[in-house]
């Protein structure tokens, strides 16, 4: 366990970092409110009317599907990053193989268009 | 120092366990559940289990959370989905499920205190442990699934871009129809 103890230290200097920056804003900063900037953010435009819970295009759950995928293609690499030395050039044609499988789906994701947005 | 740690994980996954199927906010629900998948990973650590650790970390709490909110801002809940609405057959049901869990649950631990564990490698969860197992003796099933993956992707887009291949030649801005 004691292997982990850097871990430890790193999640109490990301929370103390955070809470400490937190804290600044809180009691060193000026407060100066105007309507405008109680305002909702939304990436610079005026927010946009009614409820923000509407139905979402199912495009976003096509993006997030295809994330996924990619993402768990990256986490096979991590164990063979790992032993990318040992298992020298029987270990990078095996990766080849398994990304050039993926590439298939790549490729006819860029054929329908499946990332074009309307 | 340890059974400590363990103690405080567990009752942190159990009470946000119970806080996902309390809350009636779907979105505070999903949160919960990433807490829950944080100290379930925490428990893996702890079991020497770094590699699945690290999975359940990057694919649950990440990628899986990511599809779970997309999930609900897809099905248009409006307000709070309250307890009112759910019918007696259907805590029965609940109540059942639970039951045979237990009854899993039950019959597991008991066979549980008469395995073997000294004989294990303790090194045996280490990702380069896992590599080693992955990359050589099961190199089959490592390929196959990118098969598994290649499924999803071309199932997903089959599904939401519903337009035969013919049709786009035709059409080079690629509507979504």
């Amino acid at each position: 366990m004691s292997n982990y103890i850097p871990v430890l230290l790193f999640l109490v200097a990301v929370l103390g970092l955070t809470g400490l920056m937190m804290a600044m804003v809180i009691f060193l900063g000026p407060k100066r409110s105007n309507p405008d900037k109680e305002l909702p953010f939304e990436t610079g435009s005026a927010p946009s009317p009614g409820d923000a819970r509407e139905r979402y295009p199912v495009h976003f759950y096509l993006v997030a599907i295809l994330f996924i995928v990619f993402d768990i293609e990256i986490a096979f690499m991590y164990p063979w990053a790992v032993k990318f030395r040992q298992l020298g050039l029987f270990g990078l044609v095996e990766m080849l193989v398994f990304a050039a499988i993926l590439m298939f789906g790549w490729f006819y994701i860029i054929k329908r268009g499946a990332l074009k947005w309307k | 120092m340890e059974i400590i740690l363990f103690i405080i994980t567990a009752l942190i996954a159990l009470a946000s366990a119970l806080m996902v199927i309390t809350r009636k906010s779907p979105i505070a629900s999903v949160l919960f559940l990433v807490l829950t998948f944080v100290c379930i990973a925490v428990l893996y650590v702890m079991l020497g289990a770094q590699f699945i650790a690290a999975m359940q970390i990057i694919v649950y709490a990440g990628a899986i959370m990511v599809l779970f909110l997309f999930v609900l801002m897809l099905l248009n809940l409006r307000g709070n989905q309250g307890w009112e609405n759910i019918s007696p057959a259907r805590i029965g049901l609940g109540f059942a499920a639970a039951g045979l869990l237990l009854l899993v649950a039950v019959a597991w631990l008991k066979t549980a205190g008469s395995m073997e564990v000294a004989g294990l490698d303790p090194e045996m969860g280490t990702v380069s442990a896992f590599g080693d197992v992955l990359f050589q003796r099961f190199l089959l099933p490592f390929e196959i699934a990118s098969v598994l993956l290649l499924g999803a992707i071309i199932g997903v887009v089959a599904m939401i871009k519903r337009k035969p291949l013919a049709e786009l030649g035709e059409d080079k801005e690629g509507k979504v129809s």
